[in-house]
């Protein structure tokens, strides 16, 4: 079946025809004029107007409840005295009145949309308002549902807004799709609030073709066209299974025998924090800190960068923060740290610690802006250093570290012979964290933005676990922070390995603490040995998965 | 002339519900009010969408003023609405 993708907001699984919701009311042109009679064109907005919120009210009264009080504001805004007055004044100044009530809801989209937040996701109310005003006055035919399809149905819209959704049940919609949205917009809320999953921000969605059957999963923010009756049956299955046991794991992670380890977020920046703490990231494992220095000519100021590092540390307190200290070159070059001569292969090349050393100062002010923001902050600030190869790497940076006042330094685990030596960088460093995607990429010297050498990324690698193995019994705390952890599977694989913290891109967070707390430590150690006897990836995906039966309960 | 200052105690700030019954409260009172935030432009209390702008958080303090016969009740149900968690 032919796949869409979108953002997950409402989970579980739905399948039925897709229909679009009533188009969309076009635009009254720019500088449409009425023919001189201003108070006949005034008469007949305050007619249009009465007529739409009479509307909204009574639809408020047959649905009752929340969507109720959704549609009583929604009236309010089509009778808003000062809207009113606007469109007067264009009125007034020779506007038509349909272009008049346009232009006057439009000033208002835009300051909700400046304002942002929860007002911003309001200007799809406020749309849908003036759409039904311009509708009354134009004769067309109003926004809305599919009044003859065949229920229950997949609606699909731009976007949806309160009086769309007002008599609607899970018995007439099976899933909601929108191309825009957020995870607080109306459509997401309403769905939740129903029990309908929903997938929002799904590019493309207002083309599908009525009547198409599609399939919808709330969870994973999949969209499948036509797919066939067993994917159907599997797919709701699967989605009933692991809904019920995504929304039971909380609280931090631990194997189903009390072996704590911790969930954390891969994260670029502020805006990554809301979705950590969403799926309830215990902080952070990476903190890749390139954003700051991206599209600049020169490092931030250090007062800059404690600004920014104040704001992530203070969303976890108690957490343990891991700071990346700036990861430049190889595939991230910056203007300000050039390499010192031309690199026929970058990912080999002046990268990663290698360039701090020839630029220390950049690194010394983030490290002492670090410290700064660290002081007042509850949270466990760990710094690491990308591309450390060798001891003396390793002594540099955290004597660096020591010197700045940073009582945590700690470096990745990402070139092979810093995994094949651990026990000599151990007793230097604080914490290893293992990058698996460069570990990779190394491993295999198959350069990982090479299309055709993606297979050599399989982080079921034989060859990789070993290294895992390496770094995660050397004696220090060994975080993953690689794409790796974020396979449910194979986060348990490593936690048998030896592995302590798993950092991952923020959505994967409930499946992976799922799927641990259905395991104890023996059957993950289990698993990893199994794994490790195999000599192929897909060998030693099949071997693990036989001592890993809990991952059926979540449908993996 | 009368004024109210009052904390926003509503969890949702002066939006949704509350603002919803504080607009339709102020639309029935046959006299001119006004919401500001303090030393900010005053806005009519009798327009959602304009209370919606003035984006009044939980917390905020906001001053209410009318003019007119029965100003004080009503600026009393209104204080009501907006101090009500």
């Amino acid at each position: 079946m032919e796949r869409m993708t979108g953002a997950g907001v409402s989970p579980g699984a739905g399948y039925g025809p897709a229909y679009l919701l009533g188009a969309a009311v076009p635009e009254p042109a720019a500088g449409s004029r009425h023919g001189g009679d201003v108070v006949a064109e005034v008469a007949r907005v305050e007619a249009a107007v009465e007529r739409v919120a009479a509307e909204l009210e009574a639809r408020g009264e047959a649905a009752g409840g929340d969507a109720q009080d959704v549609l009583v504001a929604q009236a309010l805004i089509a009778r808003d005295p000062v809207l009113s007055a606007e469109v007067g004044e264009l009125i007034n100044a020779g506007t038509a009145a349909e272009r008049a009530v346009y232009e006057a809801f439009m000033r208002y989209n835009d300051i909700l949309a400046e304002i942002g937040g929860y007002l911003g996701q309001r200007v799809a109310d406020l749309e849908d308002i003036r759409d039904r005003v311009i509708a009354e006055l134009t004769g067309r035919p109003m926004p809305g549902l599919p009044e003859e399809a065949e229920k229950p149905y997949v609606l699909v819209a731009h976007d949806l807004a309160p009086a769309d959704t007002a008599l609607l049940s899970k018995d007439i919609v099976a899933a909601f799709i929108t191309e825009q949205g957020g995870p607080t917009s109306h459509t997401a809320i309403l769905a939740r609030a129903m029990g309908v999953p929903a997938v929002v921000a799904c590019a493309g969605a207002t083309s599908i073709v009525n009547g198409t059957l599609v399939l919808v999963d709330g969870t994973t923010g999949t969209v499948g066209l036509l797919p066939s009756e067993d994917e159907v049956a599997m797919t709701i299955q699967a989605a009933e299974a692991r809904d019920t046991a995504l929304a039971t794991a909380t609280g931090p992670g631990a194997t189903a025998d009390g072996w704590p380890v911790a969930m954390l977020a891969n994260i670029g920046g502020p805006r990554d924090l809301a979705a950590a703490l969403e799926y309830g990231a215990e902080g952070v494992g990476l903190y890749r800190t390139e954003f700051l220095f991206l599209d600049r000519d020169q490092a931030p100021s250090e007062e800059e960068q404690e600004q920014a590092y104040r704001e992530i540390l203070s969303s976890f307190p108690g957490g343990p923060v891991v700071v990346r200290v700036l990861d430049a070159g190889g595939d991230k070059p910056l203007g300000f740290l050039p390499p010192t001569e031309n690199e026929p292969n970058p990912a080999l090349g002046e990268r990663g610690v290698r360039i701090l050393r020839i630029f220390p100062d950049v690194m010394v002010g983030q490290l002492q802006a670090l410290a700064r923001a660290a002081q007042d902050a509850s949270a466990q600030v760990q710094v690491m250093a990308p591309m450390v190869a060798t001891p003396e790497e390793a002594a540099w940076f955290v004597g660096a570290c020591r010197a700045a006042g940073l009582r945590s330094a700690g470096i990745m685990i990402e070139v092979p012979a810093a995994a094949l030596r651990a026990g000599d960088l151990a007793p230097i460093v604080d914490f290893f964290s293992i990058g698996t995607n460069d570990l990779a990429q190394y491993a295999f010297a198959a350069d990982r933005e090479v299309g055709a050498l993606t297979a050599f990324q399989d982080p079921w690698q034989p060859v990789l676990l070993d290294l895992v193995a390496m770094a995660a019994s050397a004696g220090v705390p060994c975080g993953v922070c690689g794409e790796a952890c974020s396979d449910p599977a194979l986060a348990c694989v490593l936690v048998g390995l030896g592995v302590t913290s798993l950092s991952m891109g923020a959505p994967a967070l409930p499946w992976v603490r799922a799927a641990l707390a259905r395991h104890t430590l023996d059957q993950c150690r289990a698993a990893a040995v199994a794994a490790r006897a195999e000599s192929t990836a897909e060998a030693a995906r099949t071997a693990a998965r036989a001592h890993l039966l809990g991952l059926a309960e979540l449908g993996l | 002339m009368a004024e109210r200052k009052v904390i926003v105690e509503s969890a949702v700030g002066l939006h949704a519900r509350p603002a919803a019954t504080f607009v339709q409260t102020a639309a029935k009172a046959p006299i001119d009010i006004t919401v500001a935030k303090p030393g900010g432009a005053p806005v009519s209390a009798k327009s959602i969408l304009s209370i919606l702008a003035l984006d009044v958080r939980n917390g905020e303090v906001i001053v209410i003023h009318a003019d007119g016969d029965g100003a004080d009740q009503v600026l009393d149900e209104l204080a009501a609405i907006v101090s009500a968690p």
